[in-house]
C-alpha cells in the first residue's frame, strides 16, 4: 500500500476549521467536566474522612461504581439508559428540549466518573494533613465544619495540587470518549477529516500535536498555581 | 418506559461470552507485553547513556500525553500501511494496547526500581555481576514484590480501557453488548447488564488487590 502525502490539507478549508471546531469542543468537555468533577469529588472525598460512618459508607459506594465500570459504558448508560429511566417528563425533556443533549452528556458523565478519582485524592490529601491538626482545630473549640473549614481543607488543598494536574490531564485525554455519542472533538474531527481525505497520517498528527501541546499548558499552569499557594514551613508532601 | 426483558440478555450470551474472550485475550497479552516492555524501559531511562534514556523517556512521556482513543486510530491506521497488507482491528488494537501500556507500567516500575536501595545495586555489582544480571537476579526481583499491587491496580483499569476498541469495531464484550443492544432494540438491559458484568469483576478484582496489600503489609 502506498500513501500519498499532502499536508496542506491541515490549512485547507473547511479541514482547518474542522480541527480547530474539534479543539474548541475538546477545551469545552473537559472544562465543563472539569468542574462537575472538582464540586463532586471534594465533596465525596470530604465524605470518606468525615466521623460519620453512614457518610463514609456513601463515598465509598460512589467511589466504586464509577471507578469499576468503564468509561465508555458509562457515557452510554447516562445516553442511552437514565433517560428512560427517569420520569416520563425528564426523559423527554433531556430527550427532545435540552439544546445539546450530546455535549452535556459527555461532560456530566465525564464530570461524574472523574469526581470519583478526584475524591481518592482529596480523601488522601486531607487524611496527610494528620490527625494533630484535625485534634488540635477540634480542642481549640472549632466544631468539624470549621475544622474543614479553616484548618484541613486549606492544606490538604494544596497537597492535592500535583496529583489534581495529572487528574486534568486525563479529562482532557478522556473528553475524546465524546465522539463514541456525538461530540465531533478534536479526536472525532481528526476521524472526520481522516474519512473525507484520506490523509489519515496529516489530520492525527494534527491532533496529536494539538493534545501535547494541551498537556504542556496545563503542566506549566499548573506549576504556576503550586507556587503560588505554597504555604512556607508546610511541605506539599506530608 | 418499557418491561425490562431479561431473555434478550440470555439469548445474547454466547455472542457476550465470545466478545469477554475477545476482551481478556487483548487483557492478557496486552498486559504481559506492556509489563515486559514497560520493564526495558523502565531500565533503559535509569541505566541506559543519556540519549538513549532521553528517547525513552520522549516515549512515555509522549504516549502519556495522547488519549487512548487517538492511539487506538493511530494505529488502525498505520498498522496496515507498515505491514502493506490490511490485518484486521484485532491485531491492531493489541499492537496499540501493549504500547500504550507500556509507556504507564514503565512509570510504576520505574518507582519501584527505584524504591529498592541504591545499595543492593551497588552490592550485586561489588560481588562481581554485571548490571544486567544485578537487575535480573537483585533488584528486579524485589522491585516486583513491591509493585505488584499497583502494576494490578493498572491492569484493572486496562481491563476497562480496552472497551475502547469500541471505536475501531472489534467485537469486545462492551461492543457486543453494543452490537446486541441497538439489533434488538434492548438498550437499557443490555447496558445495565454489561455495567453489571464490568462492575463485578472490577470490584472483585480490587478487592483481591486488597487483600494482597494488607497480606504483604502484614508479612
Amino acid at each position: 500500500m502506498t500513501y500519498r502525502w499532502n499536508w496542506s490539507v491541515l490549512v485547507t478549508e473547511p479541514y482547518l476549521g474542522w480541527l480547530l471546531s474539534g479543539l474548541t469542543w475538546t477545551l469545552l468537555v473537559a472544562g465543563t467536566a472539569w468542574i462537575v468533577a472538582l464540586l463532586i469529588g471534594t465533596g465525596v472525598g470530604i465524605l470518606r474522612t468525615l466521623p460519620s460512618r453512614t457518610a463514609r459508607a456513601l463515598g465509598t459506594v460512589y467511589v466504586e461504581i464509577f471507578r469499576n465500570i468503564p468509561l465508555l459504558l458509562q457515557l452510554f448508560l447516562w445516553y442511552f439508559v437514565i433517560p428512560e429511566l427517569l420520569p416520563a417528563e425528564i426523559g423527554r425533556w433531556i430527550k427532545r428540549d435540552l439544546p445539546m443533549p450530546e455535549f452535556w452528556t459527555a461532560a456530566l458523565g465525564l464530570g461524574l466518573f472523574t469526581a470519583a478519582r478526584i475524591a481518592e485524592q482529596v480523601r488522601a490529601g486531607i487524611e496527610a494533613v494528620g490527625r494533630g491538626q484535625a485534634m488540635a482545630a477540634a480542642a481549640s473549640g472549632l466544631s468539624t465544619a470549621q475544622a474543614y473549614r479553616h484548618v484541613l481543607l486549606p492544606i490538604a488543598a494544596r497537597n492535592v495540587l500535583p496529583p489534581l494536574t495529572s487528574e486534568f490531564l486525563n479529562i482532557v485525554k478522556n473528553s475524546s470518549l465524546a465522539l463514541t455519542i456525538g461530540v465531533l472533538e478534536l479526536t472525532g474531527q481528526s476521524r472526520q477529516i481522516e474519512s473525507n481525505t484520506f490523509q489519515g497520517i496529516e489530520a492525527f498528527t494534527a491532533a496529536t500535536l494539538i493534545y501535547v501541546l494541551l498537556t504542556m499548558l496545563v503542566i506549566a499552569a499548573m506549576r504556576t498555581v503550586e507556587r503560588a499557594t505554597a504555604i512556607p514551613g508546610i511541605l506539599a508532601r506530608a | 418506559m418499557h418491561a425490562f426483558d431479561i431473555d434478550a440478555v440470555r439469548l445474547a450470551l454466547p455472542f457476550l461470552w465470545s466478545g469477554m474472550i475477545t476482551s481478556l485475550t487483548l487483557l492478557a497479552i496486552a498486559m504481559t507485553g506492556g509489563i515486559l516492555l514497560g520493564t526495558v524501559i523502565a531500565m533503559l531511562r535509569l541505566s541506559a547513556p543519556r540519549a538513549v534514556a532521553a528517547i525513552a523517556a520522549g516515549y512515555v512521556n509522549g504516549l502519556r500525553s495522547v488519549p487512548l482513543i487517538m492511539v487506538i486510530f493511530w494505529f488502525y491506521l498505520l498498522v496496515p500501511l507498515i505491514i502493506g497488507r490490511p490485518v484486521g482491528a484485532f491485531v491492531s488494537a493489541v499492537i496499540a494496547f501493549t504500547l500504550f501500556e507500556a509507556a504507564y507500567y514503565s512509570e510504576i516500575i520505574r518507582a519501584g526500581i527505584q524504591g529498592v536501595s541504591r545499595g543492593q545495586m551497588a552490592a550485586a555489582q561489588a560481588a562481581g555481576l554485571s548490571r544486567l544480571q544485578a537487575y535480573r537476579l537483585v533488584v528486579l526481583p524485589q522491585a516486583f514484590r513491591r509493585m505488584t499491587p499497583i502494576l494490578l491496580t493498572q491492569s484493572i483499569a486496562l481491563f476497562q480501557d480496552t472497551s475502547l476498541v469500541y471505536v475501531i469495531g472489534l467485537h469486545d464484550f462492551m461492543t457486543a453488548a453494543s452490537i446486541t443492544a441497538n439489533r434488538e432494540g434492548r438498550l437499557i438491559e443490555l447496558y445495565l447488564f454489561a455495567a453489571a458484568i464490568y462492575l463485578g469483576l472490577c470490584l472483585a478484582a480490587s478487592q483481591l488487590v486488597q487483600a494482597l496489600k494488607r497480606r504483604m503489609a502484614t508479612s
